[in-house]
């Protein structure tokens, strides 16, 4: 249906040319909200939106956008949809707008976005930027939700808030890890995903 | 007084800005490979929270808290730091082009650097807080040092990881995890280590 041009696009950030864990980018978030799953989720959604809606504006005006003074044009394009989107989610999903708190005004400097405005949405039409932004935003949300997964499954023992993990594992002296919810388990978990996907990746390319 | 030491003192240590809370961590990822360009980083990133934070401070109490215009705050604040960014490129460029030439292309990108935006609105956090709580900012002399704590918590975070990682060149490392693999869990070892000042009083 779609041509291979677009395809790729869409789909190769997902896993070969992953923001995250390839492109290294938008790390400081991707750490910050994985403690449970609903934060990462909404999170991920939320950039996807701005990343597809700012690559889109952007790609839109790209001709008239003076070079000296792009970066300064791209980031009020990026402040208004994340100051959109905040209210948004402040109006409807309270309890989760306060839990990512600061970190849902950093993705104005996500590095994902700057990247991509830079890199994409400067140089290709608008519906290819589309495209990418999508791919891209997806790309994200896929590691938060697996570094979330783990996060909160091993932490607390919960998925989504519900108790995965059935009493009787407790009473038999299975303990909940709290490491698991300490910033410094976030990192070396990332550095885990990364291994695997080198390692995967690695033998798909032999 | 005795406040804003505190502030100062935990915002280097307990509150650090990559260890606790993961800000600037591209930047700290992609330069943190030699000591001598980390270390100038380093010094960028502090100069530019040092002025941005204490301008930002006054624009939230003065001018967005009284006319209710609160919501505006992520525009204003990024056009703050762009703006300040820009000025010290060009003065950094006029009198030192030295200094210039080595810092390179990371001085525009202090910009997005979420290290900055982060420390602008956690202070904008920090504002509301009862005037007892220790992480509050009541004044534009807390405002400066927390700046100050911030950005000299991020220069020691990113001169240790560069030193780390130029021992790191001469270790057998397994392939798939070479380079940004084993940075991120020396970075997550790094945080555990700092976890040891967290709840730190003075």
């Amino acid at each position: 249906m779609l041509s291979q041009k677009t395809k790729d696009t869409l789909l190769g950030p997902l896993n070969t040319n992953n923001p995250v864990v390839v492109q290294i980018l938008g790390i400081c978030s991707a750490l910050a909200v994985t403690v449970q799953l609903k934060p990462a989720l909404v999170m991920g959604i939320a950039v996807t939106i701005i990343v597809a809606m700012s690559n889109v504006i952007v790609s839109l005006i790209r001709n008239t956008i003076p070079m000296r003074v792009r970066i300064i044009v791209q980031l009020v394009v990026v402040a208004a949809l994340v100051t959109l989107v905040s209210e948004v989610l402040k109006a409807f999903a309270y309890d989760v707008a306060m839990q990512l708190s600061v970190y849902l005004g950093l993705i104005i400097t996500n590095c994902i976005l700057m990247g991509r405005l830079e890199a994409f949405a400067m140089t290709n039409k608008p519906w290819d930027s589309l495209l990418d932004g999508l791919g891209n935003g997806l790309g994200y949300a896929l590691i938060l939700v697996i570094v979330a997964f783990f996060r909160e499954l091993l932490g607390a023992g919960q998925l989504l808030g519900f108790q995965v993990i059935p009493q009787g594992f407790y009473d038999f002296g299975y303990e909940n890890n709290g490491m698991m919810l300490m910033p410094a388990m976030a990192l070396i978990l990332v550095g885990c995903v990364i291994w695997a996907h080198r390692a995967y990746n690695d033998k798909e390319a032999k | 007084m005795e406040h804003a030491l505190n502030l100062f003192i935990r915002s280097i240590f307990a509150d650090n800005m990559i260890f606790a809370y993961f800000l600037g961590m591209c930047s700290y990822l992609a330069v943190s490979k030699n000591v001598k360009t980390s270390a100038g980083l380093g010094v960028a990133v502090t100069f530019v929270l040092v002025v941005t934070l204490p301008i930002n401070y006054l624009l939230q109490t003065q001018v967005l808290d009284p006319l209710n215009l609160g919501y505006l705050s992520f525009i204003l604040f990024i056009a703050v730091i762009a703006a300040i960014v820009q000025l010290v490129e060009m003065i950094v460029e006029k009198y030192s082009p030295s200094l210039y030439a080595s810092l390179g292309i990371f001085l525009p990108l202090i910009a997005v650097n979420c290290a900055i935006m982060g420390g602008s609105l956690f202070m904008q956090q920090r504002i509301g807080l009862p005037d007892a709580d220790p992480k509050a900012i009541t004044s534009l002399f807390d405002a400066f040092m927390y700046a100050l704590g911030s950005g000299i918590g991020w220069f020691m975070a990113i001169v240790c990881l560069a030193g780390i990682r130029e021992k790191m060149e001469y270790n057998d490392v397994p392939k798939p995890l070479q380079g940004l693999g084993i940075t991120f869990i020396v970075v997550g070892l790094m945080a555990l280590a700092f976890m040891c000042f967290s709840g730190l009083e003075i």
